[in-house]
């Protein structure tokens, strides 16, 4: 097996909370989180809003400093700090932001946008060679020639994303770090998007993380999927694993909320709601973080974190030891 | 002060009935219209789901109802609420009958609570303006209204602020107000989209036993038709400001007339069925409603686009309960 192409190792982001006098205990937005990516892989990190899958995303880039654990990129560490190291490291990994408008330049042609990347990271490109990489990479996107001299207010959300994912491949990185790629797109966009990232991954071999906090759309993007809560991982696997026989009860419950396009099914079908709010990320429960709200709760789950544990052969493992004891499935 | 409602035995006579409204805007590059001309009615105990992408006019049709609309719009047609006309009448009769008898709930509850006041002071406001109801009888319905909604401990709630409330709660807080003093129609504008999905799960959940328990007709303005599969009696697709199909909620999702709400359907990323190839798109994007085309606004993104869609299609009944804008459903030989 070849060495992973990213690796998270136990990563933990803790925020100072402020406080005067006394110090408030800090924001745990990622507290103990390990990854692996191959060359080629598509991870999805998936959880609801507070689950750290952002900070997770600035961290994997350098853009956001570890409290603790390491970020290992081919080996070596993400460089946090801005200088040559950190300059060579961005033209490997790049990012595909949620709002593909606020994520351009709004005084910028779109032209200028693109070539505006290879002007910082391959100053030795002659501008026929710049301009000839930005063609090309429009035509990779599926735009047409005729956007480049525009401005983006002047393009649709979706041709915004379009630019935003030129942009982010121009440099042919190694890593794309896509955060809520499809996320304020239009649903008959949304698809639109979802299969040009599967064509350029086709065709590149570039790997992507994935942030999504939608099940559904993981799906049709990911080769494994990670389920957070509250700062840590949940559960881990290849995606019609984690997806067909979900194992912690959290993604159980993740799943079941998604409504489903299909009246019939929709107004019969069995769910477990979770109740309650999710805790504060600075003071999360004991043990388990999720037993607060847990079905499946019991005394000793306030006593240990749990670890994950394999739950399979495909690499599917799960942090809940009453799962893997009981094989309860509610 | 409500007017006396005849004891009609006609029934599901309905509670609104929306006939030709446009709202149209004064823009400096010409009058764009951004409602072109739409016709639907609520009946009691019903939710009518409107469903539709952005751009397709849902927020301005929701907003126009009770007189919400900017004030640089101009808004046509007739708007009949329990038979009263509500287009033209003054500011003053309006915010008695918002609240009252239209009550709205916002997608994103942070925005629509004022943060200055505590929950109680809002939800009291409503109850002593529109029922005239003293500090302590007030008080005393707030709580019963939070109970409602299922808000654990009501009563330490009244004395909270919205910034201390979860995104969910604060969800459940504007609904509390909206039903507060029983509205015949609840309009709910995205109620859930803000929210994470197990959060939301809980919301739809509370709107279905509510809706139930009060019989308050509701209307679900939205984009996913998740939502409105979960919720919806029957369904309106709007798209480029014009309802192009309508009907029973089961039987379009079943079988979609318009092609733009099969492909809206088919252009749902879906957890369970399929390969988990992607769901195939709509090719192009919605019209910008500056430069709609000519005839059919969604044939330049239509498969089947043919001749006669140059003209533009109106909604015509198909039987069953169902209208579609469509030449293909209303060609009269062949069928699909």
């Amino acid at each position: 097996m070849t060495a992973p192409l990213l690796q998270v190792r136990d990563a933990r982001v803790h925020f100072p909370a402020g406080g005067w006098l006394r110090a408030a205990p800090p924001v745990r937005a990622v507290d103990g989180v390990s990854l692996t990516l191959h060359a080629g892989e598509t991870l999805a990190v998936v959880g609801e809003s507070g689950c750290g899958k952002s900070t997770l995303a600035r961290a994997v880039l350098g853009l956001q400093r570890l409290t603790s654990g390491a970020v290992l990129f081919d080996g070596a560490p993400v460089p946090d700090r801005p200088g040559p190291a950190r300059s060579a490291f961005a033209r490997a990994a790049q990012l595909v932001f949620q709002d593909p408008v606020a994520a351009l330049n709004p005084r910028m042609r779109i032209d200028a946008a693109l070539a505006e990347p290879l002007q910082t990271h391959a100053p030795e490109l002659a501008r026929p060679a710049r301009e000839a990489r930005v063609a090309d990479v429009l035509a990779q996107v599926g735009l047409d020639a005729g956007i480049a001299r525009r401005f983006p207010h002047e393009v649709s959300g979706g041709q915004a994303q379009r630019v935003g994912i030129a942009r982010a491949m121009i440099l042919r990185p190694r890593l794309l770090v896509c955060d809520e790629p499809v996320a304020s797109l239009d649903v008959s966009i949304q698809a639109q998007i979802l299969s040009l990232l599967r064509a350029l991954r086709a065709e590149h071999g570039v790997s992507m993380l994935f942030i999504s906090h939608d099940l559904s759309v993981v799906r049709h993007i990911a080769d494994r999927v990670m389920v957070m809560y509250l700062g840590r991982a949940m559960e881990v696997g290849p995606v019609a694993s984690v997806l067909g026989r979900p194992l912690h009860p959290y993604t159980r419950a993740l799943i079941d909320a998604v409504p489903r396009p299909d009246p019939a099914t929709e107004r019969t079908r069995p769910r477990i709601l979770l109740g309650g709010d999710l805790p504060s990320p600075s003071a999360p429960p004991s043990g388990c973080r999720f037993r607060t709200r847990c079905p499946l709760a019991e005394a000793g789950c306030a006593a240990v974190e749990p670890a994950f544990a394999p739950a399979g052969p495909d690499g599917h493992e799960v942090a809940c030891p009453v799962v893997l004891r009981t094989g309860a499935v509610a | 002060m409500s007017p006396l409602a005849p004891t009609s035995t006609l029934p599901a006579a309905p509670v609104l009935e929306v006939r030709d409204l446009r709202v149209s805007f004064e823009t400096a590059r010409g009058p764009v219209e951004a409602v072109r001309g739409v016709d639907f009615t609520v009946t009691a105990g019903e939710t009518l789901g409107i469903v539709g992408e952005s751009g397709a006019g849902k927020t301005q049709i929701m907003l126009a109802l009770a007189g919400l609309a900017p004030p640089n719009a101009t808004v046509t047609g007739s708007v009949r609420l329990a038979g009263q006309s509500l287009l033209g009448l003054g500011e003053r009769q309006l915010s008695r009958i918002r609240g009252a008898q239209i009550a709205y709930v916002f997608q994103d509850p942070m925005t629509a609570l004022n943060p200055y006041l505590t929950v109680g002071t809002q939800l009291t406001e409503v109850l002593r303006r529109h029922l005239g109801h003293d500090r302590a009888t007030a008080r005393a319905a707030a709580i019963r209204a939070l109970d409602r909604v299922r808000m654990p401990d009501a009563a330490a709630r009244l004395h909270q602020y919205p910034h201390e409330l979860s995104g969910g709660m604060r969800q459940r807080v504007m609904i509390a107000m909206a039903l507060a003093c029983a509205p015949r129609l609840l309009v709910a504008d995205e109620p859930t989209t803000a929210l994470d999905v197990t959060v939301q799960a809980q919301i739809l959940d509370l709107l279905d036993n509510l809706r139930r328990e009060t019989g308050t007709a509701i209307l679900l303005i939205t984009h996913d038709m998740g939502v409105i599969a979960r919720l919806a009696d029957r369904v309106a697709v709007t798209y480029a400001g014009r309802i192009v199909e309508t009907g029973p909620v089961q039987a379009v999702f079943d079988a979609p007339r318009h092609p733009y709400t099969a492909g809206l359907l088919q252009a749902v990323p879906r957890l369970d069925g399929g390969d988990g190839a992607p769901p195939a798109g709509i090719p192009g994007q919605p019209p910008d409603p500056r430069t709609l085309p000519e005839g059919c606004a969604f044939a330049p993104r239509c498969a089947r686009a043919f001749a006669a869609c140059r003209a533009d299609p109106a909604l015509a009944g198909v039987g069953g309960g169902r209208a579609v804008a469509c030449h293909l459903a209303t060609r009269p030989a062949d069928a699909a």
